[in-house]
């Protein structure tokens, strides 16, 4: 058994680390909630995203933290073009080729990335990325506690978008009643597109968060996407609080799943969950309306 | 379905291809018997690495020293005993997979080379050196750790660099003399490994060696790879408080974990890691050099007390290239097929592959012992320990080869 200090410690850490996957969560459950698309580039745009950060840092020397002005609005963009011109026309509204279509795309960028950046892991240095909030025995990064508070802020927007917002209520109506929406006079394809962009824009901020502590390949994307789909089941397919929850909660039982069982091992825990989620509750923690 | 005819089109056009090459091939050995008395006809050998795809990095590094050892090669008058016969390259991609070393292999013999030299990782090693040996092809492999590539018996392959079994058993001796020779300040170790084939089997052999000479092994701590944090594993090192750690990790990982360990204040005594994939790498010294500060890594690393070496470094560097391991070992097997066909007196390859298994080459540059090949295995060969020393990686271990005194412990 550790001492208190430790397990403490552990479970800020995976708080920390599950707040991240909060944020990529978030974008995956929008696009799920709203377009019921399986977004399998997801991890991909989350390389893409994490390679900006890092060439705007090297080229420029902009900071990473800044960097989440333009790339977020990159990456609406970017998001936004990619479903109004390549899914959405691709797809031919058939569930099943989104998802061939949007493998297609994460398979596309990922060699992309492969052939322009190599296949090199790169990190980048912030003057801050090893500094520590000193609390009592605990050294917590700093970086990650603004990751923290990026995510947290990031979902609290991205639900007063949905929840007061015109725009926001248009999405609502549009995954509700496509039907109804486009007789009610909304552009479902511009609906569309303007969720799949928010939920690219997500990940320019998590890329953004990730980057003074995580370094970057080509094949980044996988070690998250994972445990991103297991927090959409996890929280309720389509739910904003859900996602938050369900990145905080698997983000702990990793660390102590971790901590007690090794890190090999500890992936189990997370599995075990989402196996006992579809299980006994497969509409996920808040996903009754879904 | 448009494509299986692309595929259809394409076939006449490779095969159109080899006939080409193939003809170009005969003519050019044919052309010396019409100018026989003017210069010899050059010798083709191969040099296989991997440029593009997962390992493109160190595919580069191994690329550039061999083509500056054929320069040199050629630049001092070429084979002496075949008329002063240059080198000529045939440049390989293995694309950083076995299959397309193999298919690079069998067009290398079709254009006629002499030998392949390279390889680099051992998936690829394992296959090339086979497909060569199906032609009888001298194959040097310069890196490629795996035992399994010289234990098949096979006659063609020769490696110059030290395997598996070398490096580890090294390894141990190399970290006991050295904490000997401070008065064994580091009694306990942790274990940090990744969990494939490479960590875990190293992490194995660690637990059951390292005991025997009085460690004592306080946890063994697998990782996956890629791992998305690692601030877990420092809480546990920290909560252990070992003498040494020791991680087995991929660069990725160990550059995590160096980075977690300086911002969460976990200090060892020191932190002595095995054929690790950043510990060596002059990038992670450069880009994280308080991380990296004081990290050993027993490795392959050139020999610092040559003179040569530095030259060769410099050349590289005026090039626009990056330095390491593979650069001078590549350049260094180079130096060895030049000296075995030299001795054979011909590009006959049987000759070449018993010059090879006789050869006793001692101009190379690195830590080794003159070559002695024990089936197929460069018994002169051997790895050393190295440490970041204020961000320039130095030879501790041995004295032979050091171009510092290991600091060890970092911290008492």
């Amino acid at each position: 058994m550790y001492p208190l200090p430790i397990i403490a410690e552990a479970v800020l850490n995976g708080l920390l680390t599950g707040s991240v996957y909060a944020l990529l969560a978030l974008g995956l459950t929008l696009v799920y909630g709203v377009l019921h698309i399986i977004n399998f580039a997801h991890g991909a745009f989350l390389a893409l995203a994490m390679f900006g950060v890092w060439s705007l840092n090297a080229g420029l020397g902009l900071d990473p933290y800044l960097a989440i002005l333009p790339l977020t609005a990159l990456f609406f963009a970017i998001g936004y073009a990619t479903q109004r011109w390549i899914i959405g026309p691709a797809s031919h509204g058939d569930d099943g080729n989104i998802l061939l279509v949007t493998l297609g795309v994460s398979i596309v960028i990922e060699n992309v990335l492969l052939a322009v950046f190599r296949s090199d892991t790169r990190t980048l240095q912030t003057d801050y990325s090893f500094n520590v909030f000193e609390i009592g025995p605990l050294l917590v990064s700093q970086a990650r506690v603004f990751g923290f508070a990026g995510a947290l802020l990031v979902t609290l927007a991205l639900w007063l978008l949905l929840s007061r917002t015109d725009a926001g209520k248009a999405i609502r109506a549009v995954a509700k009643e496509k039907l109804g929406a486009r007789l009610s006079g909304i552009d479902v394809a511009h609906v569309y597109a303007v969720t799949f962009g928010v939920g690219c824009a997500t990940l320019a901020v998590a890329a953004c968060l990730l980057m003074p502590t995580f370094y970057v390949n080509p094949r980044v994307g996988g070690a998250f996407v994972l445990v991103a789909f297991t927090i959409v089941v996890l929280g309720g397919m389509g739910s904003i609080p859900g996602a938050l929850i369900g990145g905080l909660v698997i983000g702990v039982v990793e660390s102590l799943s971790g901590l007690f069982l090794g890190e090999s091992l500890g992936q189990i825990g997370i599995f075990l969950i989402f196996i006992l989620v579809l299980l006994f509750r497969p509409t996920g923690l808040f996903g009754a309306r879904a | 379905m448009s494509d299986t005819t692309k595929i259809g089109a394409a076939a006449p056009l490779a095969r159109r291809a080899v006939l080409k090459g193939g003809a170009a091939a005969a003519a050019l050995v044919a052309a010396p018997a019409i100018v026989r008395g003017a210069d010899p006809a050059p010798i083709k050998i191969g040099i296989l690495q991997p440029v593009t795809g997962a390992l493109a990095m160190d595919g580069e590094f191994g690329r550039s020293g061999a083509e500056l050892g054929v320069a040199d090669v050629n630049a001092a008058g070429g084979i002496k005993s075949l008329g002063g016969a240059k080198f000529e390259i045939v440049f390989g991609d293995a694309r950083s997979n076995p299959e397309a070393g193999v298919q690079e292999v069998e067009r290398m013999q079709a254009e006629g080379v002499a030998a392949i030299v390279g390889g680099f990782a051992s998936p690829i090693c394992l296959a090339t050196t086979q497909a060569a040996a199906r032609y009888d092809l001298p194959y040097i492999v310069d890196v490629g750790v795996s035992d399994q590539i010289i234990s098949r018996g096979l006659k063609n392959t020769f490696r110059f660099a030290p395997g598996f079994g070398i490096c580890t058993r090294a390894a141990i001796d190399n970290l006991v003399r050295i904490n000997d020779a401070a008065g064994k300040p580091a009694k306990t170790v942790a274990l940090v490994h990744e969990d494939g084939l490479f960590g875990s089997g190293l992490a194995k052999l660690m637990a059951t060696e390292l005991p025997k000479h009085g460690f004592e092994i306080l946890e063994t701590i697998a990782i996956p790879t890629p791992s998305r944090d690692l601030s877990n594993v420092v809480l546990r090192l920290r909560t252990l408080n070992a003498d040494l750690v020791i991680p087995s990790t991929y660069y990725g990982e160990t550059v995590l974990l160096a980075r977690t360990m300086q911002q969460q204040r976990v200090r060892p005594k020191a932190v002595y890691s095995v054929l690790n994939g950043a510990a060596s790498n002059m990038r992670f010294v450069r880009e994280f050099p308080e991380a990296a500060e004081k990290i050993m890594d027993c490795n392959h690393w050139h020999d610092p007390r040559n003179a040569k070496n530095a030259a060769l470094r410099q050349r590289v560097e005026a090039g626009g290239k990056q330095w390491n391991y593979n650069t001078p070992l590549n350049y260094s097997c180079v130096a060895l097929l030049a000296d075995a066909i030299d001795r054979a007196g011909s590009t006959d390859r049987a000759k070449i592959i018993a010059a090879l298994a006789a050869s006793t080459f001692a101009g190379h540059l690195m830590p080794y012992g003159p070559t002695r090949f024990e089936n197929g295995q460069n018994m002169g060969a051997a790895p050393v320990s190295t440490q970041v020393q204020d961000g320039a990686i130095k030879v501790v271990y041995p004295d032979a080869f050091a171009d510092a005194k290991p600091v060890f412990p970092v911290r008492a």
